[in-house]
């Protein structure tokens, strides 16, 4: 039996993490794309709310949802990608909401982060933590 | 000749002589006088609404013996709070006086006497007796099944859940939520839904293509002259821990704002009582009523934990009913006005040899074994050693099938998962095929045998612990650690993934595991799909009929730390 590294680790039906290291989800490349997108100005934490899987059925397609009344645009970070900007949504003045949902590719366990640009251009900012494992045991 | 249940009656009515003082409330009574059914069942009834919990039977229609965990840590907040809580603690905890039906039932200690003494627990003729009795105080009472009811023995996998579903429609059950019932695939359990007389509830079900919600997510019961929603919630990491491939249509997860969107959509309604019946597991669901509003009863299932009394969480009680039909929880409560003002609680031990199984209930197990019953109680060996499961580290089951798995498949590396179901056995027992199964029966039991390198065996190792040791219960998925043969490791349970794993030692030669280097491995209930390999319960009785008797040595090659 020939086995790619993702099969054995499958098979060794305990459940594995693609990454060892999650806690360095937030990587300086996420960082920096967030930071272009704010400017660096100041982000706040309510009037956002990231809809999102604790842990991933499929890191391939991993569904995510965002809503945020009165932005004018929400962009979505991967922060543990190799490129971590997903995907920036713009609404114009008669949008009836603010809200989006995709899905998206994980490559490994980290923080997905959504920040919204508001009207008053301020920022708005919420984050979720998603497990990409391949395989466990349940009870 | 006195029959056991004298023998029972007689040497509990001795044990009387030691006081009764710190007794909770059923075991009191037991040891007052002896140990009935009478006593087993009594209960003041009380408001208006009863309903009757019992969840993880995994298949065990057949009394059984069960011992609770002697290791089973709690971390972050669940840190030294039920169901973190084992043996004497346990005992102290809630008053309970050692040696006592209680202590037997609920914890480990002296677990091959208490067994000898007590007998097995369970049987779901006797669970039907139990039934009865409180239906015949409360007709209307709402029986609810929390799941793991149609998976865990041979007969339940050579009928595809067949005997299980006909023993629960035959119990009479009122809704029932999932979690292995979907290891017998999609199409099967689509098929037996239809069949059912009562719904399949799953407010976390969603179609995976649309995530739209796929199941029923609750419904509505009028009874004692109100209305009490039941919402299903299923095993959120269903494709996670178990083979998605199975169930490919479908996605699940906890899924908190579903949540709150049904309670307040049924509270919209005007319900006057919301119950989750719930397959979380205890530490997600004491997350999720902290954070969803509005469940006033959450029947938790799934982590096997029974607990003797309700755990308050804000304005909810928890109910965590045990497993493999050991216990039957029953929950009265007042319910008026829209707002539940008050409950009465009793975690039922099911003592197979003090309640008289119910006939009709019998007839109908032995109807559904009969087909099988030469294939079941064949005696395959004997054990001269206490044969349990359950614990987050190796139990001498998992001992021995990784010594079956060594030997049979030739292997360096065993490894076993860490599910919380299987039976027990007590020294000097035979070991039937039965008995094998019921520690290992399922659909993709597999025994694979493949090379792994050791940084590959460290990953799993650290994944699997962080499923269990995660301080936050959304991550964790409510198995214990994967059992390891032929390898000991160190754990430290305070630290994050990637760190609580070392030491680990090939025990053949006592050498370091070197990250580089590739090891045969060996184990069964792979997620993948055309894993190849004899099945685990074939291995084993192959493994058991060379050696005959059974007979462990103590296993200290998993050492825990930072507790």
């Amino acid at each position: 039996m020939t086995l790619t590294r993702r099969d054995a680790l499958a098979l060794a039906m305990g459940g594995v993490a693609a990454s060892l290291l999650p806690a360095r989800a937030m990587a300086d490349a996420g960082a920096d794309a967030i930071a272009a997108f704010t400017g660096g100005a100041e982000v706040g934490t309510d009037g956002i709310t990231l809809t999102a899987p604790e842990i991933a059925e499929n890191g391939n397609g991993v569904p995510i949802g965002v809503d945020a009344p009165g932005a004018v645009a929400i962009a979505l970070y991967a922060t543990g990608n190799p490129t971590p900007g997903v995907v920036t949504y713009t609404f114009g003045p008669k949008a009836a909401a603010q809200r989006a949902e995709t899905r998206i590719r994980l490559s490994k366990t980290q923080d997905v982060v959504a920040v919204a640009k508001m009207a008053d251009g301020s920022f708005k900012q919420a984050s979720a933590t998603v497990k990409v494992t391949i395989g466990g045991c349940g009870g | 000749m006195i029959s056991r249940r004298e023998f029972l009656q007689a040497s509990l009515a001795a044990s009387t002589i030691l006081g009764t003082s710190g007794l909770s409330r059923w075991s009191r009574a037991m040891a007052q006088q002896s140990l009935t059914q009478d006593q087993l069942l009594q209960f003041d009834a009380f408001g208006n609404v009863t309903l009757i919990h019992i969840t993880d039977i995994h298949a065990q229609a057949k009394p059984i013996y069960f011992r609770e965990p002697e290791v089973n840590i709690g971390v972050g907040e669940a840190k030294g709070v039920p169901p973190h809580v084992v043996g004497k603690d346990f005992l102290n905890m809630f008053n309970i006086k050692p040696e006592s039906p209680d202590a037997y039932a609920l914890t480990y200690e002296n677990f091959v006497d208490l067994g000898k003494a007590y007998g097995k627990m369970g049987g779901m003729d006797r669970v039907a007796t139990v039934v009865k009795s409180i239906k015949s105080e409360r007709p209307d009472a709402l029986l609810l099944d929390g799941g793991d009811t149609w998976h865990g023995s041979m007969t339940s996998f050579k009928t595809a859940g067949q005997d299980m579903v006909n023993i629960m429609n035959k119990l009479g059950v009122d809704a029932m939520t999932s979690h292995w019932e979907w290891t017998f695939g999609q199409d099967r359990v689509n098929e037996i839904v239809e069949t059912l007389p009562f719904p399949f509830l799953g407010a976390n079900i969603f179609d995976a293509e649309w995530d739209e919600p796929a199941f029923e997510p609750y419904k509505i019961f009028e009874t004692g002259g109100v209305r009490v929603a039941v919402i299903g919630q299923a095993f959120p990491y269903m494709p996670i821990a178990n083979p998605k491939w199975m169930f490919p249509n479908y996605s699940f997860g906890i899924r908190e704002e579903r949540m709150q969107e049904v309670v307040d959509e049924v509270r919209a309604e005007g319900v006057d009582l919301v119950v989750c019946l719930s397959h979380n597991g205890f530490d997600v669901d004491r997350k999720m009523v902290s954070r969803v509003k509005g469940i006033d009863v959450i029947l938790t299932g799934h982590t096997h934990d029974a607990v003797p009394e309700p755990v308050l969480v804000g304005d909810t009680i928890l109910i965590a009913s045990g497993s493999n039909g050991k216990f039957v929880s029953r929950v009265d409560l007042d319910v008026r006005d829209g707002r539940m003002m008050g409950f009465r609680h009793k975690l039922i031990p099911i003592f197979s040899d003090v309640i008289e199984p119910d006939a009709e209930m019998a007839a109908l197990i032995d109807a559904e074994r009969e087909p099988f019953k030469a294939e079941l109680e064949e005696v395959v060996g004997q054990t001269e050693s206490l044969l349990y499961r359950r614990g987050n580290f190796n139990g001498t089951w998992d001992d021995l099938i990784c010594d079956a798995i060594l030997s049979e498949r030739d292997a360096e590396i065993a490894m076993s998962p860490g599910v919380r179901w299987g039976t027990t056995l007590l020294p000097g027992d035979n070991i039937t095929r039965e008995d094998i199964h019921n520690v290992t029966s399922m659909t993709y039991g597999a025994c694979y045998r493949t090379e792994m390198t050791g940084q590959t065996i460290r990953t799993i190792l650290e994944d699997v612990a962080d499923n269990i040791f995660n301080t936050d219960p959304y991550y964790q998925q409510g198995g214990d650690m994967v059992r390891i043969g032929g390898m000991g490791y160190h754990i430290d349970v305070s630290k994050p993934i990637g760190e609580r794993i070392s030491n680990m030692t090939l025990l053949k030669d006592g050498s370091e595991i070197d990250e580089n280097r590739s090891y045969v491995v060996a184990g069964w209930a792979s997620v993948n799909e055309g894993t190849e390999g004899p099945q685990i319960w074939d291995v084993i009785e192959s493994h058991v009929r060379k050696i005959g008797t059974v007979k462990l040595e103590p296993n200290n090659s998993v050492v825990v730390s930072g507790l």
